[in-house]
């Protein structure tokens, strides 16, 4: 089995069995406040860290695709405009590609 | 035997909506992980096993950053931790007992919990729960497939899906700013993430985040906490 196959196993049955203790814990474990605030910003903080890593990451180094960027740029003004998920995916890579096709 | 319920249609309405959804999500995540590198068979089984969208984005974004696939493994484990708070209003809804715990289990995710927890009576809780969780298992597998296959039929850079990726975590980051609180949190995650670019292994970026995160949640707060699942589905 390659390495990939099995970082996908484990995690995709490590994220079933983080399902499975939320319905089997004990209810005082999961609703301490503290508890409660950390698993709320851990998806904030690494979602953030996702996008400038996607953006600025060239494996290792720095590195920025102006097209990507002004892409992504686009899709920030559609979140602006409170626009949906599917139309901010849309104009972000309809923006992208048509850069690259001209450039 | 029971009474019909009287708000089965607008769950279903409203279910099937989220469906629908789910399936442009699931295509644009199969589209993304095709360009990230993995084959149609490996994006199938994230969809069908993990099944739980942001953690499958997170899987295929920091694969896709090169190293050992391993790095991905944790990015994914603490994006899903999430779906382990839904247990809590969700148990009381639905009782799992035994075998039905570990069948139920698999269906916790965002979009089911925020459905079963907004209806008023435990029937119409329930109700929502198995309806929204199976009719966007069924969509969001399907979505993938077709993204995958539309994935493999163009070269991802082309049609601009390198911007796919970035759009959609901050799409999916959006709703959860509404708290000033929120915006440092986020603001220090992408920081520590840019600064440990050049200097950590890929993957540790992402991850050393999740540190912002822990720092945030102990720090003493003036604020009442909020409910875990008082967040926007997806």
């Amino acid at each position: 089995m390659s390495p990939l196959w099995l970082a996908i196993l484990i995690a995709a049955v490590g994220c079933y069995l983080l399902k499975l203790a939320g319905v089997s814990l004990p209810k005082s474990i999961l609703n301490h406040p503290k508890v409660q605030r950390v698993a709320q910003f851990l998806p904030i903080a690494m979602l953030s860290a996702l996008v400038a890593v996607e953006l600025f990451d060239g494996g290792g180094s720095y590195a920025l695709d102006w097209r990507t960027l002004a892409g992504v740029a686009a899709g920030v003004i559609a979140l602006l405009l409170r626009r949906g998920f599917l139309v901010v995916f849309l104009i972000a890579i309809f923006v992208t590609a048509l850069l690259r096709l001209l450039s | 035997m029971d009474k019909p319920l009287p708000e089965r249609g607008t769950i279903l309405r409203a279910a099937i909506g989220i469906g629908f959804y789910a399936m442009a999500f699931g295509a644009s995540f199969g589209a993304i992980s095709i360009g990230s590198g993995l084959t149609v068979a490996q994006t199938m089984v994230l969809s069908l096993v993990m099944f739980t969208g942001a953690s499958q984005f997170a899987f295929v974004g920091v694969a896709a950053s090169g190293g050992s696939p391993f790095a991905a493994v944790p990015a994914a484990l603490l994006l899903g931790m999430r779906n382990a708070f839904y247990g809590v209003p969700l148990s009381e809804i639905l009782h799992p007992r035994g075998l039905t715990r570990l069948w139920t289990a698999h269906f916790v995710i965002d979009e089911s919990t925020a459905m079963a927890i907004s209806q008023s009576t435990q029937r119409a809780k329930r109700y929502a729960f198995w309806t929204t969780a199976l009719i966007l298992f069924t969509l969001w597998q399907l979505g993938s497939l077709t993204g995958a296959l539309i994935g493999r039929a163009v070269d991802p850079a082309d049609i601009g899906l390198d911007a796919a990726a970035p759009a959609v975590f901050l799409a999916l980051l959006w709703p959860m700013l509404r708290h000033p609180e929120a915006r440092w949190v986020a603001l220090g995650g992408a920081l520590v993430a840019l600064a440990l670019i050049p200097i950590a292994p890929p993957g540790i970026p992402v991850l050393a985040s999740g540190i912002v995160a822990l720092i945030g949640g102990l720090l003493p707060t003036r604020q009442p906490v909020e409910q875990i699942h008082d967040k926007d589905p997806i």
